[in-house]
């Protein structure tokens, strides 16, 4: 299954092909970011760590609806969005470990990747610094006349941004093909959502700019793509960017370094209990989707996988010191 | 005295500050009910209230002109980054809103910008930024990077009562690198002012912030080997001491800078152009220049030893301009 990373044109019914596909992914992520919770407390990852636990079903729902000519401009607590759209576990393993192997070769950490070959605009720590770049990659499509659809992520913090501001109210302006997931996990680092925003619910905000806009339960994987398959066939007919805002809860800290005590308890068991991927199984189980053999067989593939990507990156070289000033300018390689 | 941490020095300063000052308030992302990233503004709010002690919405750029707004109606506010690198996000506000503001009015702009600064702390291209460069290049700021827990109080002190707006790099890698006596109560270090950390004979060294306990460190060594250095610590790059720089160099004939920052168009150029210009006569050797490589900062341990001046590499240019 690992193998597998294809996602339907946005407009199919889903089969029940897709569905295992949406569980194996939102497992995925788990399963890497669990992996590397692991080996950041093992101080085998160098700064910073942050994972998208809970934010499963947003990040697989949303790029599920992509097409194979999509992009994608990510964020970090949406790690199966970079796998989906093709970057392998060994190299997000070796991206994590500063190796060679990862992404930006250990010049930059944790999610900070992506690879513009394969239409994933990589993201910087300056938040919703990615919104009006997704603009002008979507802007360049139309000039091309290609109907190709761009996805970008963000947390309902990186909307008090100026670059949120200005990059949204220039995809409405020109209606660019842009679909704009907010992932609303409440917090921002500690702030919660009355001191980002007077709005009584972010999605009002799409009101100002003359663009779509649907919120959704973003612990509902099929919910979530739903508006985002909506949203992306919206954009390829012509009408602009929609903003579709996926409520959640960051149940974690804001990064491993964070205790989060500032977060009320309550609050987070009332959504430890609405756990994304174990509300999906439930759903496939009861549908009769995930047999208990289909089931082993997932959890055998992604153990496998994490294994191997794991072994992969860590048999990855560490960069070269001399190669530290290498790599400031293009040579002739263009885009 | 007590012994205080750099990071505590400054949160001392800051309570000092408020304390004395009613117009004296602190805004920025996650300082009130967390006490900030560092922890540097812990229990504030339960002192001063949420008036004086803001957590402000994820804006670098409405933080920074609120600031701007405050100051003009007469207030003193501390406007504290999360990590200078992002102050890339209130451009404006800072070179043009801010810098030319008593030039175009006449009028004060007493703010000040706390601004997180440096690598060693794994935190890569986006979190470990030098960027004072860009900053001492602009006229209005002032700029101060103390190395010191006394001089991260008293400069901060000094900043809080300045008409200008001054930006204060506190480099992260120090805030608990080391205790040190710190005075008790309000005390100024003044802006524009450099230290002389060791007298010397033979070489001038020139640094500041993380980089200068590295030169520390090779001085040490050098003088085991019988090299008489010099070494002062900047302390502010605008304005920059430029009568402590000349008289050094003049008394010793070398010179050597060493900054974290990017080399080219660093603050260790404008030093060596001003050296170049007004101390040739007494010049032994060329004035020298020990920087990080001109790339981003890199995540990886292993490249940022290699970007960043190592102690045995400021040891080495020691060496070799004494030898001049
Ligand atoms: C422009 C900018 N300012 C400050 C920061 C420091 N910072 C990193 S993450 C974060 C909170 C982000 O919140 P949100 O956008 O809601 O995303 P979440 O982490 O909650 O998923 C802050 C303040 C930053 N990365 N970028």
């Amino acid at each position: 299954m690992g193998a597998t990373r294809t996602t339907p044109a946005a407009g199919e019914i889903l089969s029940p092909h897709d569905l295992l596909q949406m569980l194996y992914y939102m497992r995925l992520q788990r399963a890497v970011e669990d992996r590397a919770v692991k080996l950041y407390y093992q101080g085998r990852i160098p700064g910073a760590y942050f994972t998208g636990w809970g934010h499963e079903a947003i990040a697989v729902g949303a790029t599920y609806a992509l097409g194979p000519q999509d992009l994608v401009a990510p964020m970090h607590r949406d790690l199966a969005a970079y796998i989906m759209r093709g970057i392998s576990v060994r190299r997000v393993f070796a991206q994590f470990l500063d190796r060679e192997g990862g992404l930006t070769r250990g010049r930059d950490g944790n999610i900070h990747m992506g690879d513009p070959r394969l239409g994933i605009f990589p993201f910087i720590s300056h938040m919703a610094a990615s919104v009006p770049v997704a603009a002008g990659m979507a802007l360049a499509c139309r000039q091309r006349g290609e109907a190709r659809v761009v996805l970008t992520f963000f947390g309902d913090g990186a909307t008090s941004t100026g670059a949120w501001h200005e990059g949204v109210n220039f995809a409405a302006v020109f209606r660019l093909p842009v679909v704009l997931v907010l992932e609303n996990n409440q917090y921002a680092y500690s702030t919660p959502l009355d001191h980002q925003t007077a709005c009584r619910a972010f999605v009002d905000k799409a009101v100002g700019y003359g663009i779509a806009g649907v919120a959704v339960d973003g612990n509902d994987v099929l919910a979530v793509y739903e508006a985002a398959r909506g949203a992306v066939a919206h954009a390829r007919e012509g009408h602009g960017p929609t903003l579709i805002e996926c409520r959640t809860m960051r149940v974690r800290g804001h990064s491993e370094a964070d205790k989060f005590s500032y977060v009320p308890k309550a609050l987070l068991d009332e959504w430890a209990a609405r756990d994304p991927i174990a509300l999906f199984e439930r759903r496939l189980q009861s549908e009769g989707h995930l047999t208990p053999d289909a089931d082993r067989a997932m959890q055998e593939g992604i153990a496998a996988e994490i294994e191997e990507g794991l072994a992969w990156a860590e048999a990855s070289p560490e960069p070269a010191p001399e190669s530290v000033t290498e790599g400031v300018f293009a040579e002739d390689e263009g885009t | 005295m007590p012994e205080l941490t750099y990071l505590e020095a400054i949160r001392d300063g800051l309570l000092e500050a408020m304390h004395r000052d009613p117009r004296v308030f602190v805004i920025g992302e996650d300082i009130a009910t967390y006490g900030g990233a560092f922890g540097i503004t812990r229990g504030f709010l339960e002192e001063f209230g949420p008036e004086r002690v803001i957590d402000a919405p994820l804006a670098e750029a409405a933080n920074v002109g609120a600031g701007i707004g405050a100051a003009v109606m007469g207030m003193r506010p501390v406007v504290e980054l999360q990590f200078a690198d992002f102050i890339s996000d209130a451009f404006t506000q800072v070179v043009n809103m801010a810098a030319k503001f008593h030039w175009r009015t006449g009028c004060a702009l007493p703010l000040v910008l706390r601004m997180p600064y440096g690598g060693d702390v794994k935190g890569g291209p986006f979190h470990s930024g030098c960027m004072e460069a860009w900053f001492a290049h602009t006229p209005g700021l002032k700029v101060v990077a103390p190395a010191f827990p006394e001089d991260a109080k008293g400069l901060l002190l000094a900043a809080i009562r300045d008409p200008n707006p001054v930006l204060f790099f506190e480099h992260k890698h120090l805030y608990r690198y080391q205790r040190a006596e710190v005075p008790a109560g309000e005390y100024l270090t003044p802006i524009g002012r450099a230290r002389i950390v060791r007298e010397g004979g033979t070489l001038s060294l020139f640094s500041y912030g993380w980089m200068l306990h590295k030169c520390l460190a090779a001085v040490e060594t050098a003088a085991g080997e019988g090299i008489s250095a010099e070494l002062i610590d900047l302390r502010s790059l605008a304005p920059l001491d430029r009568a402590a720089i000349l008289t050094s160099a003049r008394k010793t004939g070398k010179a050597l800078v060493v900054h974290e920052a990017n080399r080219t168009g660093g603050v260790g150029a404008e030093i060596a152009a001003l050296i170049a210009e007004e101390a040739f006569d007494s010049l032994d050797g060329p004035v020298m220049r020990l920087a990080s490589e001109d790339t981003p900062v890199p995540h990886s341990p292993v490249l940022e030893a290699a970007f960043q001046p190592t102690i045995a590499e400021i040891v080495e240019a020691i060496r070799s301009l004494a030898a001049y």
